[in-house]
Parts: structure tokens; sequence; C-alpha cells
């Protein structure tokens, strides 16, 4: 068992090292994607700084959230990027069984995470504080939308790569759509670092 | 760190940077919500010290969980990433500089019936706003 392990280790690990030159130049295209897509989400950030005093006599942006549920969001995201983390290693030491478990616990967190937003987007719309109802709302749509979307594409793509890892195992190319997985994930993770600060803590403290 | 059993890949980290960096990362979250919170700082101080943490968190991630620190050069990732955030600075910076000399009546807190008046006033459209010494008033107490 362990012999065969080994073997399957090793020419996996000379199989990476042949497409490493590939792999390290897929790694730094999704890289300089990621990089545009932080610059699109400044834009949110330049229209949501500039509007969100703009509330059209509705409730700011301290009285709309509450900041315990916001803490456990932030909380969830922040804990699904640590176990990404886990996954991956797992993964680069070819444990199959223990590599979806961590992905599963990341792909329930990232659920709740998007679950507890679509939660408050119903509950601000049935507040008749849709995205049409002021500027600030606009624009707090737009940018809190616009993050939460990519969530949504990347628990559909783990869901994906969960389903391939159980069909064909930790393959060359599995490995390597995974690590750009994870890059997009704690990605994501940063950008609601700043959500978080930005819209969140500033609108508590009234800024 | 240290530990990086596969050399091809750059960038990959271990068990401990891992640990490290979600440890900060709580700490940094968990002080930043507490001191907004409890407001231990107003105005123009609780968004320096939020974005200070922020950006702490910001070099931690990039360190232990993109592991930013390990390429090897040229540095091609590493000089994307200034360079979007050059560009991400001036947008953001920008946008704000420009915005609130521009257009006094977006980045203020005005309700409906407040932001008539000034521009009421300001365009010196009623009779309140005729002089120029009040509209220069005017003017001087929208920009704080």
């Amino acid at each position: 068992m362990s012999h065969a392990t080994t073997n399957h280790k090793m020419s996996a690990e000379l199989e990476a090292h042949h497409h490493a030159f590939n792999d390290d130049k897929t790694q730094f295209g999704f890289w300089a994607y990621l990089m545009t897509d932080l610059v699109l989400f400044a834009t949110l950030f330049a229209t949501y700084a500039v509007l969100h005093n703009n509330t059209w006599g509705g409730p700011t942006a301290g009285e709309l959230f509450s900041m315990p549920y916001v803490l456990v969001e932030t909380m969830a995201l922040l804990t699904s990027s640590f176990t990404v983390g886990m996954a991956m290693l797992a993964i680069f030491r070819f444990k199959q069984t223990q590599a979806l478990i961590w992905f599963v616990i990341t792909f329930l967190l990232g659920a709740v995470f998007l679950g507890m937003e679509l939660y408050e987007f119903n509950h601000l719309v049935h507040e008749g504080l849709a995205w049409h109802a002021s500027a600030f709302m606009s624009s707090f749509f737009t940018l809190v939308g616009t993050h939460g979307l990519h969530i949504t594409v990347g628990l559909l793509w783990m869901g994906i790569m969960m389903f391939r890892i159980v069909k064909q195992g930790i393959t060359h190319n599995n490995v390597r759509r995974l690590t750009l997985l994870s890059l997009f994930w704690h990605f994501l993770d940063i950008v609601w670092i700043f959500i978080f600060t930005f819209v969140y803590l500033m609108g508590a403290a009234a800024v | 760190m240290s530990h990086n059993n596969n050399q091809h890949h750059a960038t990959h980290g271990s068990y401990g940077s891992y640990v490290v960096g979600f440890i900060l990362s709580i700490v940094l979250t968990l002080v930043a919500y507490v001191a907004i919170v409890n407001d231990w700082f107003t105005g123009m101080g609780a968004l320096l010290f939020v974005t200070t943490l922020a950006v702490l968190q910001l070099f931690v991630q990039l360190l232990f969980f993109l592991h930013m620190g390990q390429e090897r050069g040229p540095r091609w990732n590493f000089m994307t990433f200034v360079f979007a955030g050059i560009v991400v600075f001036i947008v953001v910076i920008g946008s704000i500089w420009i915005m609130y000399n521009l257009d006094y009546n977006m980045t203020h807190k005005m309700t409906p019936e407040q932001l008539d008046q000034s521009i009421i006033e300001d365009e010196g459209l009623g009779e309140q706003g005729t002089s120029d010494h009040h509209h220069e008033e005017q003017t001087e107490h929208h920009n704080h």
C-alpha cells in the first residue's frame, strides 16, 4: 500500500516537474486576470465611496446593517480561505480523502456566507430598499453583489472540482486547476476584507 | 514556510504558515470590529485605524495564504500586483478627491429638502441666495 503510494507520488512529481514551465505560465495568466478583477472592484469601491452618503432621506449604512451578523459572515469566509489552504496542502501530498473533506468544509462555509448575504439582500428588498431606492443602495448592491457573484462562481467551480477529484483522482490537470481555484478563493477573501472595512465598519462609524 | 517539498511549485506553503496567517487575520478582523462597535475612534481616526488594519491583513494574506514572498525572480506576479496596486490607488483616491471637490451634492449627507434648498441657494435661484457673500458661506459650509 505505502509502496504503491510512493510510486504514484514519485511519478506524479516527475510529471509535475515536466509541466512546471507551462504551469507557471498558466498560473501567471490567472494571476493577471485576478489583478484586472482587482481593478474592477476598485472602480466599484470608488463609486461606493462617492455615493454612500446619498441616501435620499433613507437609512444610512450604519442604521441598516447588523454588525454581529456581518462579523459571522466575515468569519465564515475567512475560515473558508484557511480551509481551502488546508485542502491544497492535502492535494500536494496526494491525500485524496483528506483533501475532499477540506473542500467540503470550504464549500459549506462559502455556502453559509452566500446564504447570509442573499438573506440580507432579500431583507433589504422587502424593506423597500432595493438597488433603485437611492444612489447609496445602487452602489451597495453593485459592490457587494459583484463579490457575491464571484463567490457563486467559485462555489460552482469548487463543486465541479470535487466531482472531478472523486472521478479522476489527483491528476496533474486537477492539481493545476485546483491551484487556480485556491488563488481565486483567497483573492475573494481579500476583497471581502475591504468590503467589511469600508462598507460595514465605516458605515457603523458613520464616516 | 520553510517546509516546501515540491520545489517546482513556488507558491504553496506549509501547515504552519496557514495557521499563523489565519490567526493573524482573525485577530486583525476582531480588533477592527471591537474598536468600531465600542466607538474607540470616530470620524477620520476610525477611517485611518480600520484602513491600516485592513491593509495589514491584506499583507498577512498575501504572504501566508498566497505565498507572495516565495516567488523566484523575475517576480512577475509581484510586479503585476504592484502595477494593479498603483492603478487601484489612482482610481479610488482620484475618484474620491475629484468627486468631493466637484460635486458638493454627492458626498455630503443631505435630505431631499436640504438638497433642494442648497441647490436653490448655491445657484442663486431663491431670494436668500442672491448675495455673493452668502453664497461663499454656503459653499464653505458644504465643504465641511
